[in-house]
């Protein structure tokens, strides 16, 4: 088990790392998801021991590691670049942590098989790595942290720079690869998407602290504060003021009614929020809520729509099946289940709520 | 069919300014020693045919002998200590700040300074009488004198192109070195890989290429060496820091043998071509052959 405890690192002026407090279990996956410069790899660097935090506490297993060279602890790290030693082969890379160790070599011929024929590099074993593809490098990359049988793996946006459809297929291995290792794993990544396929354990990170730290699905399903909300939706989340004066809500700006009646919450300002894939075309249930806007762009994928439009002064975009297009500048109506608007207080805290009808 | 043929001449004659920069500066200059070297001459512009004699004289003559035998050494003791030392200053050069731009300035300095001048420099620097650094052994009581002694000869010539030429090798490196990713490091130090390591496995392979530019620039130059010996020791004591170069001009200009001369230009040149071939060939088929001889960081 791996535990941080009240970790502060500052750069200069700049605070990298504030107070941050965690406890990872050994096989279980565990999501830095955050945009870049909110602390991921300052904080994969603590927990590596590259790096020493200006206060706090780094155990492992109940022992504190702080004090612990990095070569003595048993770390395995994977970066966004592709790191190989660019003179060895395919197998001296994947074998050079067990070298370092001083592994017999018939051992060593014995467990660089089996993790090469994991990751079916097995063809490709006595060629240098700048002779393979990118996600080729990667998986000897990856390897190599197999091979170690780490305490701690790290993966630092190991997909990042693959494309597409190596990503889909390597995300899909990972999780796999590594449950069996019994390793304490960290991995981080910008997308939240990543986060949801991989599952596991999510810490949101916003400047250097952590907005929440929960179960992946629980932290998308309802996430504690606005910025979590924020940092665990793609596209952005649709945010905009409203007020709530018994138990109605209506926009601070226009005071223009959601048509919404709710209990149990005190009069006041707050955040409304939707996310973009939860807004519809059509009305699926009778205390589905309207919101009307006035389109301003429409961009098409393959087999999504994005429509951006205004909407009392806030710029929203709603996330459509299909291919569809909407002329600029044309008022649109949109539909959202009350179950995934989500209201946050003037602390940017989830407030639980009810509907009760329509009013 | 005759739009085509508009076309190729309007090619010709964009490459034509080049065709005649390599002729004049190249193919013509090259030329004109082939043709001296297969012919005699005894004056009056008339010239007389003698094949491949000249290239035997020169090939069999005991003087070429001995100054191709220091030339090589010369170029040897070069390389093995300029090599090192310029990749040992580059690794401990600072990588980032203001240190980085001071040390480079510094390197540079050197590599700006016309090469007679450095020559001269030097023979002033080593005189027993008035230079600092031979007048300062003579009153630390060693006994140096580059005119007299072989050996101070050749440390001079050796001590003045290291402290010439070492910086282009450290140039060269750094700019390698400083390409390569922090993370590197990172993941080094992660694996738990030594000094050494590091150096053998990661930082060597990576200025490999500029290092083989390095060894070749260096190699040519110093095979080549004139202007410095020519002004510090003249060739001298006796012939002893005579090098090709020097023993070259001696023949075309000193005793006007042209024959001999050219084909010993053409001899020099068809060396240093093949020595650069040899390096060029030993050092990049290493990559190719390094993988299964590796033995992993340890």
């Amino acid at each position: 088990m791996l535990e941080l405890r009240n970790i502060t690192r500052h750069q200069g002026e700049d605070v990298l790392l504030d107070d941050i407090s965690l406890s990872m279990q050994r096989g279980e996956l565990n999501i830095l998801l955050g945009p870049t410069l909110s602390g991921k790899t300052s904080l994969m660097r603590i927990m590596a021991g590259l790096d020493k935090p200006d206060s706090g506490e780094l155990l492992f297993d109940g022992v504190s590691v702080l004090g612990m060279a990095v070569q003595k602890r048993n770390v395995a790290m994977v970066y966004q670049q592709f790191i190989n030693y660019p003179s060895l082969t395919v197998f001296e890379n994947i074998a050079s942590p067990l070298r370092v160790a001083r592994v017999e070599t018939s051992q060593i011929n014995r467990q660089v098989a089996e993790v090469a024929e994991l990751l079916q590099m097995t063809q490709v074993l006595d060629r240098t790595p700048d002779t393979l593809s990118g996600g080729q490098q990667q998986r000897v990359a990856l390897a190599r942290a197999l091979v170690k049988k780490a305490d701690l793996v790290l993966l630092d946006e190991p997909l990042a720079n693959l494309d597409y459809k190596l990503r889909e297929e390597l995300r899909a291995e990972l999780p796999a690869l590594f449950a069996a290792m019994g390793a304490v794993l960290v991995y981080a990544t910008t997308e939240p998407t990543e986060a949801l396929v991989l599952g596991g354990d999510t810490v949101c990170l916003h400047e250097g602290r952590v907005e929440q730290f929960a179960p992946t699905l629980d932290l998308y399903r309802t996430p504690a504060s606005l910025r979590s909300a924020k940092i665990f939706s793609d596209p952005p989340l649709n945010s905009a003021k409203v007020e709530c004066v018994a138990g109605e809500l209506a926009f601070a700006n226009s005071q223009q009614k959601l048509g919404i009646n709710i209990e149990q919450i005190p009069d006041g300002n707050y955040t409304l929020a939707v996310r973009p894939h939860h807004l519809g075309r059509e009305r699926d249930g009778l205390d589905d809520i309207e919101v009307k806007g006035s389109v301003s762009v429409t961009e098409l994928t393959g087999s999504e729509t994005f429509v951006h439009f205004s909407m009392e002064d806030n710029s929203w975009v709603a996330l459509l099946r299909d291919v569809q297009n909407f002329a600029v500048a044309n008022t649109v109506v949109f539909y959202v289940q009350p179950q995934h608007l989500f209201l946050f207080d003037s602390d940017d805290a989830l407030v639980e709520w009810q509907s009760t009808g329509k009013s | 069919m005759s739009i085509q043929k508009a076309q190729n001449n309007k090619a010709w004659f964009m490459v034509l300014p080049v065709l005649i920069l390599v002729a004049i500066s190249a193919i013509i200059p090259l030329m004109t020693v082939v043709n001296y070297s297969v012919q005699d001459t005894f004056g009056n512009n008339e010239f007389f045919w003698v094949g491949t004699e000249w290239f035997q004289e020169i090939l069999s003559s005991e003087r070429f002998h001995n100054a191709l035998l220091r030339t090589l050494l010369f170029s040897g003791l070069i390389l093995a200590i300029e090599i090192p030392l310029g990749i040992l200053i580059a690794l401990a050069m600072p990588k980032r700040g203001w240190g980085a731009s001071v040390c480079l300035v510094l390197m540079a300095l050197p590599l700006l300074i016309p090469w007679n001048v450095v020559g001269t420099i030097w023979q002033v620097f080593g005189r027993v009488d008035i230079g600092l650094l031979g007048h300062g052994l003579a009153s630390l009581g060693i006994d140096y004198n580059y005119t007299q002694n072989n050996l101070d000869a050749w440390l001079t010539l050796i001590l003045m192109d290291v402290w010439h030429w070492t910086s282009l090798v450290v140039l060269l490196c750094y700019s390698g070195l400083v390409s390569i990713p922090e993370v590197y490091y990172q993941a080094a130090r992660i694996d738990g890989a030594t000094r050494w390591a590091v150096f053998r496995f990661i930082q060597l392979p990576k200025i490999k290429r500029v290092l083989l530019i390095a060894v070749l620039l260096r190699f040519m130059d110093s095979f080549m060496i004139y202007t410095e010996p020519f002004v510090v020791t003249g060739g001298g004591p006796g012939n002893i820091t005579t090098f090709l170069s020097i023993d070259l001009v001696q023949m075309a200009v000193g005793q006007f043998d042209l024959g001999p001369a050219a084909a010993m230009s053409l001899i020099y040149f068809l060396i240093i071509l093949l020595v650069c071939w040899v390096f060029y060939t030993v050092m990049t088929s290493y990559d190719n052959d390094e993988p299964t001889s590796g033995g992993g960081p340890q």
